[in-house]
């Protein structure tokens, strides 16, 4: 079964036991970093250069003054508040899913149940998350007939939210709110149960304790993982494609039209300025993130 | 702690695990829901929708083409990366840190974004290699690095990997015998772990499909839902049941044996410790 990756150790392998070993031990690892160098580094390069460049080849910032574009700012900006408030919403209530879940037995069957079922739904996403919620809110879904047969119409006046922007939030919670789990519970299993009787031995309320103990230390944590929530969301394509079938509502619906229109209009240069501009916008939250997970741990395990 | 204050924590649990409960239940639900309607208000319940699963055409293809590129995927994951982890941990230590920030690398590159810089490689892949759509595979390896590189490495650092390799080489193992029969069966979970996640994430997969005009699963039944959304609603429940039966596997049965010792499992091992970041989405 891993034949080839054997033969290509061991063929490296065999001359090492001979004598001289720094200079051919390196060969063992050149298929793995030829093929991250092909698909991983040469796309990226491939990204970044593609962006500072023009159709016939010469260099120029024409691709990022064209991301200029009332359209394309507007897109942006949906990404950045839908992102925003969907790691918002979904990093508060993932903590307080967290709390409850973390204040039962540590050994319970209800935590396991519900880290378990957190570790799924947060891989749970794309087309078939889409559809769930089509089925669901949808103006043929169970919920949506369920509450307007009592009168309740959750579309007023006709506006189908679920497929605009506000419907884009609602649906990315469903996979932040376990991803908030996964990554906030470990910080609240640091939390020693010792601190709060200190707080009240020492005459402090439920506020105070909450205020300047466990607040402070589990700030930068719940911090953090809003941030990773953040580059979560603002990386998602699958589930917006699904979701909002036209226009170029967010960043990667963006990208997607300029790289397919079909029109002969694709603007390939002008993509690659975007995906440029988003790999770098999540490479600075994921490290904020990892900055921030390291001053957690500070105090925290 | 007091009582009341017990009492006002129950009712924070029992409120949180209801509304919450309800939120990721609901839609599911829903789904069966709509995949098992008739025609008409007051039609009864039918299976319509999914004994015509195989009647859809492109849709089984779609099927068996995303269950042959898991399968490579996964295959081609382990031959590339635990040869190199192996002999990285063993040989080239100073590595290390490269090798693992490149794995991580996928993580903070968006899939969409770096399908912008694969459209390239593959309009040179199509005529010169192959069109075919297995040809995803080689995409579908570095997005599932990450993920299946922690599980990995935490096999890895559960064995004493030094000691096993030169026992066996000095009885005169060479490195395949090494490999097939020494590392492989001690971490057996952590490999069963991260070819499960590779199923899993390239079943899900969409962005690079779509992008680089492929038709896999769930490119097909964004397809299919066009035509008839109450069978490509099944569809999407049955492969979203397939994901969940195998994820929950991982997250339950197959914990590697080095946690089993240790406190909780949190779920799906995931690339900066405990979290597991969701690619694909």
């Amino acid at each position: 079964m891993t034949a080839a990756g054997i033969s290509a150790v061991s063929a490296a392998a065999r001359p090492v036991r001979g004598g001289r070993r720094l200079p051919l031990s390196w060969l063992g690892v050149v298929p793995f970093f030829a093929y991250v160098g092909l698909f991983l580094l040469l796309p990226t390069v491939i990204i970044a250069a593609g962006s500072f460049t023009t159709k016939d080849g010469g260099l120029s910032l024409s691709n990022f003054s064209g991301i200029n574009q009332p359209y394309l700012v507007k897109s942006l900006a949906n990404s950045l508040v839908v992102s925003a408030v969907s790691a918002v919403v979904g990093a508060l209530a993932g903590a307080l899913l967290a709390y409850a879940v973390v204040t039962g037995n540590p050994r319970g069957i209800l935590r396991r149940s519900v880290t378990s079922a957190s570790g799924v739904l947060a891989q749970f996403g794309g087309v078939t998350l889409a559809f769930a919620f089509i089925a669901t809110l949808g103006t043929t879904g169970v919920v949506y007939i369920f509450l307007k047969d009592r009168g309740i119409d959750i579309f007023p006046n006709g506006v189908v939210w679920l497929t605009e922007l506000s419907g884009l939030v609602l649906v990315y919670t469903y996979f932040q709110i376990p991803l908030m789990l996964i990554v906030f519970l470990p910080a609240l299993d640091g939390i020693r149960p010792q601190w709060r009787e200190a707080t009240e031995s020492l005459g402090g309320s439920t506020w105070h304790y909450w205020r300047y103990v466990a607040g402070p230390l589990l700030a930068p944590s719940f911090l953090g993982c809003t941030l990773l929530l953040f580059a979560n969301a603002f990386s998602a394509y699958a589930t917006a494609q699904a979701l909002i079938s036209q226009g170029s509502v967010v960043v990667p619906l963006a990208i997607s039209n300029l790289l397919t229109s079909e029109t002969g209009r694709a603007q390939p240069g002008l993509a690659k300025a975007l995906a440029l501009m988003m790999i770098v916008i999540v490479m600075v939250v994921m490290v904020l993130y990892a900055v921030l997970q390291r001053r957690t741990s500070r105090w925290l395990r | 702690m007091s009582r009341t204050r017990r009492l006002k924590l129950r009712v924070f649990r029992t409120a949180v695990f209801l509304v919450l409960g309800a939120f990721f239940l609901v839609p599911i639900g829903a789904m069966f829901e709509f995949s098992t309607r008739g025609n008409g208000v007051t039609a009864p319940r039918t299976l319509d929708a999914w004994t015509a699963i195989a009647k859809v055409p492109d849709l089984l293809p779609a099927i068996s083409v995303s269950l042959q590129l898991a399968a490579i995927t996964a295959v081609a994951m382990l031959v590339l990366l635990l040869p190199t982890m192996v002999w990285v941990r063993l040989r080239l230590p100073g590595l290390s840190r490269i090798v693992e920030f490149i794995c991580l690398l996928p993580l903070t590159v968006p899939a969409i974004a770096l399908v912008v810089g694969m459209v390239p490689l593959y309009r040179w892949i199509g005529p010169n290699l192959s069109d075919s759509i297995l040809t995803l595979s080689f995409a579908y390896l570095i997005l599932v690095l990450p993920y299946t590189y922690r599980t990995l490495d935490a096999g890895l650092a559960a064995i004493d990997l030094k000691t096993l390799s030169e026992a066996a080489r000095s009885l005169g193992a060479g490195w395949g015998t090494v490999m097939l029969r020494v590392v492989v069966p001690n971490m057996s979970s952590a490999i069963l772990n991260a070819c499960l996640l590779a199923v899993a994430l390239v079943l899900g997969e969409f962005t690079f499909a779509n992008l680089l005009a492929f038709e896999n699963l769930q490119v097909a039944i964004l397809y299919v839902g066009l035509v008839s959304a109450g069978t490509s609603i099944a569809v999407a429940v049955a492969s979203l049941l397939f994901a969940f039966v195998l994820l929950m596997i991982l997250s339950f049965v197959g914990r590697p044996r080095e946690r089993v010792a240790r406190e909780e499992p949190t779920g799906i091992p995931g690339p900066f410790g405990p979290p597991a970041v969701p690619q694909g989405l």
